[in-house]
């Protein structure tokens, strides 16, 4: 894994000695290709320049990290579990940090931290959790629960304000399925384990989640809980809401769990719900039930391409309205549509070539779309043969009424990769004087058009105001439909070139975007999660009421904040 | 710039029939005036409105739809470019007529082009003739600006003809007393936010909601104002421009019948009829009309941190919501700061000044004097002017007044321009009493006040053009006499006072009173009038 970046250290995005680019490694479906058209697209895009390279730091310098501040009777008491434990430096920096735009950057630069954790422990299994928490309670030391690190809400910032000494409480030993029960479909597994090995492991039984979020290559399971995560297939398999059947976790308190695995209870407000969300200020995870179901016979990717956004917008709602969606439906912008164009591998004959043009002449010429306007919608249907068949009959009929054409498994399937690649992406844009970040937000239908076209243009006057002398990058996706609203993802990106501080001249663009969303009717977070990042909103959002109902939950639970990483209040 | 230079020297019927191309926001193409009455009565929120109306009512929801759709037909525009040619053929030729000049400022039409392609644009004029409309189309056209959709009275509609051609020419009609009639507020304010949603047009209306009989400015009307802004606060555009604009003239076309119904003689009905006969003011002169586009504000810039748009998060968009206090205090503010932009942008003429003063002595004067001591003299006239145009252009007036000309003949020919209503004979100024009809019978005494009112109220009305410049200070130096004590306070707040009182005659920004006050202050140290300290004022 990267120190300094997204993903696995042998996969990254850079551009050759011919000034090609090529994704390194042989991981992903784009491992090990040329992709000819990404340079131009990011040199028009962004005006920068292969030529002006902003590297990172090739090493963590040690000197940069804050001495441990050791809890002495604590570190006795936890050698005496024998629960393996660090101080190292290295090991205490790769905990200190999610994915952050301003945290990437940081390490990127060397900079120095201000706080991280004063150690890490590596628990084993539910007890070894116990243990660790009665000490922690015991010696006044406070905890971070840590699972994949892929937080992007400042969740993993340690509170600089923090005087005690910070355990980071890493779950990744703790990531082993410990039984499936087939007669109910539910799979009981430890929090600790990562999205993909999940899928993995389940596939072998010849089950799955569906669990899918972007992140998954590298999210755990307990995380998905703590910031209620949603996959790209929720219209099949749901949210994480809707998936788990049991949750145990361990309080200051002790432990909460229920008393059975019925699929519905009216015990008063459901107690998952405290849990679902609660962004590790309340305890950690240790095990959770969760639904599995067998693995779809068939799955088949899919794509339509719309004259314009707001053509691709009125479908995606009727075909909400029928109930209808895909496991995944998406609809990505014109900008985005591009964007996934530039990361076409080098086309191998001159067939092909010939029918790619063949194809672009048919839409842009034939049907008259404007390439600059048009955007593209990408399906995935899942089931038995027979029956993907035909709800991919029933969607192509309603998009073909707001003006849509079929377009291909293939281009369907790139917009997938897409997500998978978009944060590799963001350290080669670094590289070149690029800074790159996502949000999110779910809102109501009815003003999906109105929202994403304002914040965009937020977006771009912001930049101008704040002294960004390129053209930034704004496109959003509507990236998962429901019967009352959609979740909107937004791609943010410019090039830093003459600016001081270009980190915080991104964070205020965000802020102002984030602003910008919530006054056109958006919520806060769909799924990324409030953090410390979005913490000033909360009492909007909720109203002041709701977030005393929440804290006094966190002072009953947590009386000595010994989750103290003061995510969300 | 002077617009009617270039038509002066160039033929009027290529000015008209040239291509015209403007550019409108994000470039939206034109919306027929069929699909955007189409739109407006398939809304969700008139047909919110008509059903709630039905069950009011009692009726069938079938026939408050019929009237909806003729309260609609009554009200719509019908856009045609033909006819604005035709306007501007016509217009080029009466105005060239009418005025020696039309001064624009392109700096402004230039930032307003800006403007209308970076958001939609409504048009804020202050209204102190019928002409104002027409020569700010006939600008726009002959720049290549999108024409403007513009509010007009129903009164205008009235007119055999002309109605027509206003309708044409974009205008679109609005009737006097609305009141409660929630279907037409419903299907008006549905209609003017449909226009500023699709933008493709700016719209136009003015502020005042009427003709300024006093040539003062009137407090502002927010109906409208509310109509046209409620896109933004909802989120459905990005944000929306105002540009304040004001005109000013030399001399208004409507003069004589502005100071009539100030004396309650009835406004004559508009009718074509009465137009036709109007002609006559065809072959007076009535010096330069000044057009001044004022800087273009944008609504979310001025309304950050006054108005929370979450508010609207929990209504659907399409039900009527009525705006929280904040809102509409901030948007009552908005038309407030609008009319004093139009305020002190507005070009003053060297004859309101000179209405002040021959005003001023013509209280005192007295009616059964010797024939030479009536009125005043002209040396005494012309020393004050100037001593009042130092005064006007240190308060930061804007003067038309030409330095390369003589002092003298400044004065005298706009003199000349109201000769009727004043006269300078051998040395001494006075005003004329109204001329009777030719041979008619000795008038009756009340016609006689009437008579010699109308001139009064005529120079009455161009002094009142000037009253902006000089309130704030006028009403500090009023406190200063009044109030016994020197204690800044205490003056202070019988300026507030003052203020208050006299908030439906002039407009002054709700809560802007401590900077008035210090403005006032500024000014009246600057003449030499008071000097202030930071306990005092005297």
């Amino acid at each position: 894994m990267k120190w300094n970046g997204w993903g696995y250290s042998d996969s990254k995005f850079l551009f050759n000695k011919k000034g090609q680019a090529e994704f390194t490694g042989k991981r992903y479906r784009l491992s090990g290709m040329v992709l000819p058209s990404l340079q131009d697209w990011f040199e028009n895009t962004f005006g920068a320049s292969v030529n002006h390279k902003s590297p990172a730091t090739p090493a963590l310098n040690a000197s940069a990290v804050p001495p441990a501040r050791l809890n002495k009777a604590f570190v006795e008491d936890l050698k005496a579990t024998g629960i393996p434990f660090s101080h190292e430096a290295e090991d205490r920096v790769f905990r200190a940090h999610g994915h952050c735009l301003h945290e990437i950057f940081a390490l990127r630069e060397g900079k120095k931290f201000e706080r991280v954790p004063d150690m890490v422990v590596w628990p084993n299994c539910h007890n070894d959790v116990v243990k660790i928490v009665e000490l922690a309670c015991k010696h006044n030391v406070c905890l971070i629960p840590y699972g994949g690190g892929t937080s992007v809400t400042s969740a993993l910032e340690c509170p600089p304000e923090e005087t005690r000494c910070i355990v980071s409480l890493d779950t990744s030993q703790m990531n082993r399925i410990l039984w499936i029960d087939e007669k109910n479909l539910v799979a009981h597994v430890e929090a600790g384990i990562i999205g993909q090995d999940l899928e993995r492991l389940l596939n072998e039984s010849g089950y799955c989640t569906g669990h899918e979020p972007d992140s998954m290559e590298f999210s755990s399971l307990g995380g998905w809980v703590a910031t209620r995560a949603s996959g790209m297939k929720k219209n099949v398999y749901g949210n994480i809401e809707d998936l788990v059947i049991h949750i145990k976790v361990v309080t200051p308190r002790g432990v909460i769990e229920k008393s059975c695995q019925g699929p519905r209870m009216s015990t008063g407000p459901d107690i998952h719900h405290f849990i679902l969300g609660s962004e590790g200020t309340l305890g950690v995870v240790t095990e959770v039930t969760m639904k599995i179901r067998p693995i779809p016979e068939y799955q088949k990717y899919g794509s339509v391409v719309f004259p314009n956004f707001e053509a691709g917008v009125a479908c995606l709602r009727e075909v909400a309205k029928q109930r209808c969606a895909p496991a995944s439906i998406r609809l990505m912008d014109n900008e985005q549509f591009q964007f996934g164009h530039a990361l076409k591998p080098q086309v191998s004959s001159i067939f092909t070539n010939f029918v790619e043009g063949l194809k672009k002449f048919y839409i842009t010429k034939f049907k008259g779309f404007d390439p600059h306007q048009l955007v593209v919608a990408t399906l995935l249907f899942e089931g038995d043969r027979e029956r993907v068949l035909q709800h991919e009959k029933q969607v192509y009929d309603i998009a073909a009424t707001f003006g849509g054409l079929a377009a291909g498994e293939d281009n369907g399937q790139r917009g997938y990769i897409l997500t998978f690649v978009i944060a590799y992406l963001r350290d080669l844009g670094m590289d070149y004087y690029v800074v790159a970040e996502s949000f999110e937000t779910s809102v109501p239908w009815d003003r999906v058009l109105d929202l994403c076209r304002n914040v965009k243009e937020r977006i771009n006057r912001e930049c101008k105001e704040r002294g960004v002398q390129f053209q930034p990058l704004t496109s959003c996706r509507v990236t998962q439909t429901y019967d009352a609203g959609a979740c909107v993802y937004f791609y943010f990106a410019f090039n830093y070139r003459g600016l001081a501080d270009p980190v915080h001249t991104y964070e205020q663009v965000e802020h102002a975007a984030r602003e910008e969303i919530l006054a056109n009717g958006g919520s806060l977070s769909h799924h990324h999660g409030v953090g410390k990042l979005r913490k000033e909103w909360m009492k909007e959002s909720i109203s002041s009421l709701g977030v005393g109902m929440l804290q006094s939950v966190k002072d009953y639970v947590d009386p000595d904040n010994i989750f103290g990483n003061r995510n969300l209040l | 710039m002077d617009i009617l230079e270039e038509r002066r020297r160039s033929s009027d019927l290529g000015h008209a029939l040239r291509t015209f191309t403007p550019s409108p926001y994000r470039g939206t193409p034109p919306l027929s005036a069929g699909a955007l009455n189409r739109k407006v009565l398939e809304s969700q929120y008139l047909r919110y409105v008509t059903k709630e109306v039905a069950m009011e009512t009692g009726e069938s929801v079938d026939l408050v739809r019929e009237e909806a759709s003729g309260i609609l037909e009554e009200m719509s525009q019908n856009l045609q470019l033909g006819f604005i040619r035709l306007l501007g053929f016509t217009l080029s030729k009466v105005f060239k007529r009418l005025f020696s000049h039309i001064n624009i400022n392109q700096e402004g039409l230039n930032r307003l082009q800006q403007a209308i392609q970076e958001s939609p644009v409504i048009l804020m004029p202050n209204h102190r003739s019928y002409v104002d409309f027409l020569v700010l189309s006939y600008i726009l056209f002959t720049y290549d600006l999108p024409i403007p959709v513009i509010a007009a009275g129903i009164p205008l509609m009235d007119m055999k003809m002309v109605g027509e051609v206003l309708r044409r020419s974009g205008a679109f009609f609005i009737r006097r007393a609305i009141g409660s009639d929630k279907l037409y507020w419903a299907v008006l304010s549905e209609y003017v936010k449909t226009i500023v949603r699709t933008g493709y047009a700016p719209v136009e209306f003015f502020v005042e909601g009427l003709r300024s009989r006093t040539l003062k400015s009137l407090t502002p009307k927010l109906g409208m104002m509310h109509m046209v802004l409620e896109p933004f606060f909802k989120g459905e555009v990005y944000d929306i421009t105002l540009v304040p604009i004001s005109i000013s003239y030399d001399r208004v076309l409507e003069e004589s019948l502005l100071a009539h119904e100030l004396l309650g003689v009835p406004k004559p009905r508009e009718t074509t009829m009465g137009l036709l006969k109007a002609r006559r003011v065809l072959e007076e002169d009535y010096g330069s009309m000044h057009v001044y586009f004022g800087m273009p504000l944008s609504v979310r810039q001025l309304t950050k941190g006054r108005v929370d748009r979450c508010e609207y998060n929990l209504l659907p968009r399409d039900l009527p919501q009525r705006p929280s206090v904040e809102t509409q205090e901030c948007v009552s503010w908005l038309a407030q700061q609008v009319v004093r932009i139009q305020e002190q942008s507005s070009i003053l003429s060297p004859w309101s000044l000179m209405a002040c003063l021959v005003l001023q002595d013509h209280q005192d004067a007295d009616p059964a004097g010797e024939e030479h001591e009536k009125g005043l003299s002209w040396e005494l006239l012309t020393q004050r002017t100037l001593w009042l145009k130092g005064l006007a252009i240190s308060f930061g007036a804007h003067l038309d007044w030409p330095e390369q000309l003589p002092e003298n003949q400044v004065m005298s020919s706009s003199m000349a321009l109201h000769r009727s209503v004043i006269r300078c004979h051998q040395g001494r100024v006075t005003l004329l009493e109204e001329e009777g009809p030719v041979g008619a019978e000795p008038f009756t005494t009340e016609e006689g006040v009437v008579r010699r009112a109308r001139p009064v109220l005529m120079v009455a009305a161009y002094r009142n053009q000037a009253l902006h410049v000089f309130i704030r200070p006028a009403m500090l130096a009023l406190a200063v006499h009044t109030v016994q004590s020197s204690q800044r306070e205490d003056i202070y707040s019988y300026f507030r006072f003052l203020l208050d009182l006299f908030s439906n005659d002039f407009i002054f920004i709700t809560g802007r009173s401590s900077q008035d006050f210090e403005e006032a202050c500024s000014l009246l140290r600057k003449c030499g009038a008071v000097q202030t300290s930071q306990q005092e004022v005297t």
